[in-house]
């Protein structure tokens, strides 16, 4: 019985085959160093293969034009690398900056990061799926391993609660993204992305069927990324959970489900942007409306920036209801600038929580005459996210939304520009008790090294990018090229 | 007989539905499992139709046999009050008739119609190889990647599933066999002396 062998090319999947071969090495490392063990070899491992990951994904680069093997399960081109590499470092900057939190509240075991470097394993999965049964199963992987992570404080029932209700939510969206799979499979006979893409320019099996295929799987990646109104989870899970997995959560997750609407966008749907298009346009204007009404409201920092990261994720889908060369490119430019936002604005947390002031927005009062450093710091990261120029907030939003005024959206960029005024009000909020409020309390504690360096790194790339956006935005222009 | 195989399908398929539907609406979590149960089935019925007696075989092992069973067990463990279900029990009889007979129905209804139309509508119909060795064949070479992935899903489950649960609780007594073994008889035995019929 002779058995037709596929087309491997492992050599596309090294980055991927490290993640995965280090994560399962490590499991057994922290079985091997027992509870009294060594625990930071283990986090140094999960660091070092992260950024070793991310090292490959960027020598090798990519080739313009896409490479398949698998027999065209795997895709690698300059997109996929983008994007991968984004991930790994929205992976390495928590584990960093949650270096002591995480020490300080024993949750340092091995398994932590084992869960971690899966769940980037699942993202980049998604990166380079070129069919929908690779995509769901990254879906999967991601996100299996982010809900045991938000459960991860096994004492606090917040913890338990937020684990909880992303599982059964998430399940709920994965059922639905399932089904919409079904159908399209059903109606082009394919779940290869090329296949999907070329039975649709023909216009095959295009019909109601099909279309609710394509709005359920939009609505279970919306979900993935928390774009309202498939966000409810976000608020409660992001307060739920440890910081230093919200910090991950953040970041890592929300590009790996970007990642999943350039591939079911770009590679499979395509010729139906005319039907999809209006969809994501409505979700792109719930999203930036809820993002900036609901988190006025909110007096814990963490719902705060929950809410901010659901009108992130409105703005940034702007660029894909674009649908031009310039708006896909200026997701992926609003993608990078989010994450050294989101990852600064989280290290400036987890710094203020080893000195015992909580995740309450009232508890920033006056962080000005205790911490001038950081005080300033978050002041930065909050204009930043507000989109005040010369900070690169304001260059990320003014890419999406040239890209939609170029593609004939003007009502779409004036709400943009409407929202993210009124979102401006509770980042000059933040800013205004730290700096003309009065303190309550002293505060001592000094800032561990490792936060410090995320600080650094997360602030400068904010300053430079604001300055000098041409050196991404070329970037991201030739990961597009085809 | 096209016929035949497709009310043969309309009538699984409408059960499965009804089944699903009620799993979510029953009141009693027990009569939730058993639909759960008779929905398994039904789809399972829906593979053969399909000519697809390995996904039809697998559906019934693990998912009636090991899945659901669990569920079973589960939600007998849960604390519902019997007594307050039990009282109704008369009033549950039809509904307990109803789908042990459909479950009967569709069991005579396979054996007898499996082979209602070989060709009608089967994917597999032409291939010369059983199901199981086409599935295997498919799943290690053209899906090789998917399926690595999969293996990979059930080791973050399997760690997850530990790290949730295993976890060392200051209410908790465990058993600590260096202790055991190292007791001596001293430390084990005390020998009283009791004057006779002062015992008790």
């Amino acid at each position: 019985m002779s058995v037709l062998m596929p087309d491997v090319n492992l050599s596309l999947l090294l980055p991927e085959i490290v993640i995965a071969v280090v994560a399962m090495a490590m499991l057994l490392m922290a079985a091997w160093a027992g509870d009294q063990g060594n625990r930071s070899m283990v986090a140094v491992v999960a660091v070092s293969a992260v950024i070793l990951a991310g090292g490959m994904t960027l020598l090798k680069g990519g080739t313009a034009a896409a490479v398949t093997t698998f027999s065209g399960l795997f895709v690698s081109d300059r997109l996929s690398s983008f994007l991968k590499i984004l991930m790994c470092v929205a992976t390495v900057l928590p584990l960093l900056l949650s270096w002591d939190y995480l020490k300080r509240h024993r949750l340092d075991e091995g398994e932590y990061f084992v869960l971690t470097l899966c769940a980037l394993l699942g993202g980049m999965v998604i990166a380079s799926s070129g069919d929908f049964i690779v995509l769901y199963l990254g879906i999967e992987l991601m996100s299996l391993s982010v809900y045991v992570l938000a459960a991860y404080r096994r004492d606090d029932p917040a913890s338990n609660e937020a684990g909880l209700k992303y599982f059964i939510l998430g399940s709920m969206a994965s059922g639905l993204m399932l089904y919409g799979i079904s159908l399209i499979y059903g109606t082009t006979g394919s779940t290869l992305f090329s296949h999907v893409h070329h039975a649709l320019a023909e216009g095959h099996g295009v019909g109601p069927a099909l279309h609710a295929g394509v709005i359920l799987v939009l609505a279970g990646l919306s979900f993935k990324i928390a774009a309202a109104p498939f966000h409810m989870w976000a608020p409660d899970v992001y307060q739920g959970a440890p910081v230093s997995v919200t910090a991950f959560m953040a970041s890592m997750p929300k590009i790996a489900g970007f990642a999943a609407f350039y591939r079911v966008l770009i590679d499979a749907f395509a010729p139906l942007h005319h039907q999809w298009g209006p969809v994501l346009q409505l979700i792109a204007i719930v999203s930036m409306v809820v993002g900036a009404l609901a988190a006025i409201a909110q007096s814990d920092l963490k719902r705060m920036l929950a809410y901010s990261s659901v009108g992130h994720v409105g703005y940034a889908l702007v660029g894909f209801v674009a649908g031009t060369p310039l708006g896909y490119q200026s997701v992926l430019v609003y993608l990078s600038i989010y994450l050294f936002m989101s990852a600064g604005a989280f290290a400036v947390i987890l710094v203020l929580d080893h000195a015992g002031i909580g995740e309450k927005i009232d508890d920033y009062r006056g962080l000005a005459q205790k911490k001038p450093s950081l005080a300033f710091l978050m002041a930065l990261f909050m204009f930043s996210m507000a989109g005040i120029p010369p900070l690169a907030g304001f260059i990320g939003k003014l890419q999406v939304f040239m890209a939609a005024v170029q593609a004939d959206l003007i009502s779409l960029a004036i709400v943009g520009v409407l929202t993210s005024a009124v979102g401006a009000f509770y980042y000059l909020r933040i800013v205004k008790l730290i700096y003309f409020d009065a303190a309550t309390d002293e505060l001592t504690a000094p800032i561990a090294g490792m936060s410090r360096l995320v600080l650094l790194v997360a602030a400068v790339v904010v300053l430079v990018w604001g300055v000098f956006p041409s050196s991404l935005i070329h970037w991201a222009e030739s990961s597009l090229k085809i | 007989m096209d016929m035949l195989a497709d009310l043969v399908f309309y009538l699984f398929a409408a059960v499965l539905l009804m089944a699903a539907l009620g799993v979510v609406t029953v009141r009693n979590p027990v009569h939730s499992v058993l639909l759960l149960v008779l929905a398994f089935f039904s789809s399972s019925a829906l593979f053969v139709l399909l000519g697809a007696e390995f996904l039809a075989a697998i559906l019934v092992m693990v998912y009636m046999g090991a899945v659901a069973m669990l569920f079973l067990f589960v939600v007998m463990m849960l604390d519902i009050d019997f007594d307050l279900l039990r009282r109704g029990a008369r009033d549950h009889l039809p509904v307990g008739i109803a789908v042990g007979g459909l479950v009967l129905f569709e069991l005579v209804v396979l054996v007898a119609g499996v082979r209602l139309d070989p060709s009608h509508a089967h994917p597999g119909a032409g291939l010369a190889h059983s199901n199981v060795s086409e599935i295997g064949r498919v799943l290690y070479s053209t899906y090789i990647y998917p399926f690595e992935i999969s293996s990979i899903i059930l080791l973050v489950a399997l760690v997850g599933a530990v790290v949730l649960t295993a976890r060392k609780r200051s209410d908790q007594k465990r058993q600590s066999i260096c202790e055991q073994v190292a007791r001596t008889r001293d430390q084990a035995v005390e020998l009283k002396k009791v004057a006779s019929g002062q015992g008790a």
